[in-house]
């Protein structure tokens, strides 16, 4: 195979775990209707707790996940009650949370960076077992979990808990007036998204074979870029379940972006400004090519005149 | 059935914007009653609604619905005893869900929410019928966003879902103002339909004095944070817009004698 068709598979596995973060943001950004800015510190909290766990306490991977997720779910608790009981703007409340978890991280690695050493992870023992490459595990595993998590939010939003986070996302007031209480469900809504994007977090550190303070930087851009693509490619009409599988295809795409600029020759040092560029053209070019087209067809004569 | 007792709201106490919205607020209704309250802009009618369900904190004084004390629970509480149209039609409904999903959302007003299907089949039916009595069409449109309703089908789907799960009071503040003649008629029509044939008991706030005269059994006038002119029964039935009218010049013209108090 050449260079480039192995750095896109390679951006397939990658795209699907970095997906699940994609999940977990959409759920906030979405159906909620918050900017959720914790996420930076808490796919790095999903990634250095499962480190913390695996590499110092020796645990096995996949509850080292599990406690990750639970971790990460702590911590969007913590957004949930400054956002509403203590009613900082969420925004704020996303980045004092962030900002906290930074040491919260260094705290629970002793260090910035912890490399899984000596320790099978997840995708080690899945390679052991199946003799496949690490491309195509991580690729497999990666769909089996993020296809399994899109089944389960939409069972979950189609049930009464899952429809009134929904609703308190559409209409506060509404809410409210329907006898919802509207802070528990953004709290709940928040617990859940940073729970799935620290599942993420753990799983790509156990991946990419370390876990970094740092890893989290950026990280509601790449799930917003992921989003945005999604839509773009699938369009907003389609079903829920559709929508959140749109998030992957989305965040697989950024992968395949990522890995061709690579190849082409960009530093890895460009990557954040390639993306802070990327979403802002995503974002842009709906209200452009609107604005572009009202211009072309205006006209000074009446409609009927043009169509007489 | 309501019992609002010396309930007094300012809002921003201690500013240059102090406002004195509700002064000492006295008012009873009885199971069944049917009251429209008149009154200028400003004169309080939307806080006296709004006290009632919980979306400001009050100053002082009691609220007990059916024997419950009111006056201190927060609004998505008090909701599983009330049922509340607003004005603004975007407001009662959630946009971006379901004709369904929204009556099954009030349907379990005042319910724990849990992690059953959030619209069972049985209700399908259910709404099929109560929307078919909306005479609107809109049971064959049951799985379409409420977004994609007119304003006027907006209103009348927070109606149905004001009263879907019977309410112990009803509140409707100026529900009809944002619609055309003819479909505030329509609304207005169905909410009487609903309210009379139902013995529920309600509060509905207009600007249309001929629609206060003829709906209801009481008719309550507001004027500065007060009520000034509370009748019901066979007197409210012989009222006339013009008796209305004077007394509105009666309220008016001492607010402005106490300006001049004020003044001198
Ligand atoms: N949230 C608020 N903050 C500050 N002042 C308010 C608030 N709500 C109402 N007020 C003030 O309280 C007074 C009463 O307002 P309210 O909305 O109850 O009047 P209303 O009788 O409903 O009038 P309208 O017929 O215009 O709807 C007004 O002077 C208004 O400016
Ligand atoms: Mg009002």
């Amino acid at each position: 195979m050449s260079g480039m068709m192995l750095a896109i598979q390679g951006a397939l596995g990658q795209g699907i775990l970095w997906g699940i973060m994609g999940l977990g943001i959409y759920l906030t950004f979405r159906i909620l209707d918050i900017a959720d800015l914790s996420v930076d510190g808490t796919f790095a909290l999903g990634g250095c707790t499962c480190a913390a766990l695996m590499v110092r306490a020796g645990m096995d991977p996949y509850l080292a996940v599990l406690l990750s997720t639970a971790a990460g779910m702590a911590a969007g608790f913590v957004t949930g009650i400054l956002y509403t009981k203590c009613e900082i703007p969420a925004i704020l409340a996303g980045i004092l949370t962030q900002l906290g978890l930074y040491s919260v991280n260094l705290r629970i690695m002793d260090k910035s960076n912890t490399p899984f050493l000596k320790v099978d992870t997840i995708f080690k023992q899945l390679v052991d077992g199946t003799g496949l490459s690490q491309s195509w595990v991580s690729l497999l595993a990666g769909c089996v979990v993020a296809f399994a998590l899109v089944g389960v939010l939409y069972w979950f939003f189609g049930t009464e808990l899952g429809s009134a986070i929904r609703a308190t996302g559409t209409n506060e007031n509404m809410a409210r007036s329907q006898g919802m209480n509207t802070n528990t469900y953004k709290i709940l809504g928040l617990a859940l998204s940073n729970g799935m994007v620290a599942l993420s977090g753990a799983l790509v550190s156990q991946h990419q074979g370390y876990a970094d303070v740092k890893q989290g930087m950026g990280a509601i851009v790449i799930g917003l870029a992921s989003i945005i693509i999604g839509e773009v490619i699938l369009g907003h009409k389609t079903n829920f379940a559709m929508k959140l599988v749109s998030v992957l295809v989305g965040s697989c795409i950024y992968r395949i972006i990522v890995a061709v600029v690579l190849q082409l020759g960009l530093s890895t040092d460009d990557l954040k400004l390639l993306t802070a560029v990327l979403v802002a053209l995503a974002l842009s070019a709906p209200v452009l090519l609107e604005k572009r087209r009202r211009a072309a067809s205006y006209s000074e004569a009446g409609e009927e005149e043009r169509h007489a | 059935m309501l019992k609002i007792s010396h309930v007094s709201k300012t809002f921003n106490k201690g500013t240059v914007n102090e406002k004195k919205a509700l002064t000492d607020i006295r008012l009873h209704l009885e199971k069944g009653d049917f009251v429209t309250i008149i009154g200028g802009n400003g004169a309080g009618k939307s806080t006296l609604m709004n006290m009632v369900a919980g979306v400001y904190p009050m100053d002082c004084g009691t609220i007990f619905l059916d024997g419950v004390n009111l006056s201190r629970e927060p609004e998505y509480k008090r909701a599983a005893l009330l049922g509340r149209v607003f004005q603004d039609p975007m407001m009662g409904t959630a946009a971006s869900m379901q004709i369904e999903e929204n009556l099954a959302l009030a349907a379990r007003r005042g319910r724990r929410r849990g992690l059953r299907w959030g619209v069972t089949r049985e209700e399908r039916a259910r709404y099929h019928e109560e929307l078919k009595r909306l005479g609107l069409g809109l049971e064959e449109r049951m799985t379409a966003k409420v977004g994609l309703l007119s304003g006027g089908q907006r209103q009348a789907l927070t109606l149905l879902m004001a009263t879907l799960k019977e309410p112990k009071l009803l509140l409707l503040d100026e529900h009809t103002a944002a619609l055309d003649p003819k479909t505030a008629r329509k609304v207005l029509e169905l909410t009487d339909e609903i309210v009379t044939g139902r013995h529920l008991t309600a509060m509905m706030v207009t600007h249309n004095m001929k629609d206060a005269i003829a709906i209801g059994n009481r008719l309550v006038m507001m004027s500065e944070g007060r009520i000034i002119y509370d009748v019901k029964g066979e007197e409210k039935k012989r009222l006339k817009v013009a008796d209305l009218l004077a007394k509105f010049e009666e309220a008016s013209a001492g607010a402005f004698a106490n300006d001049r108090m004020l003044l001198s």
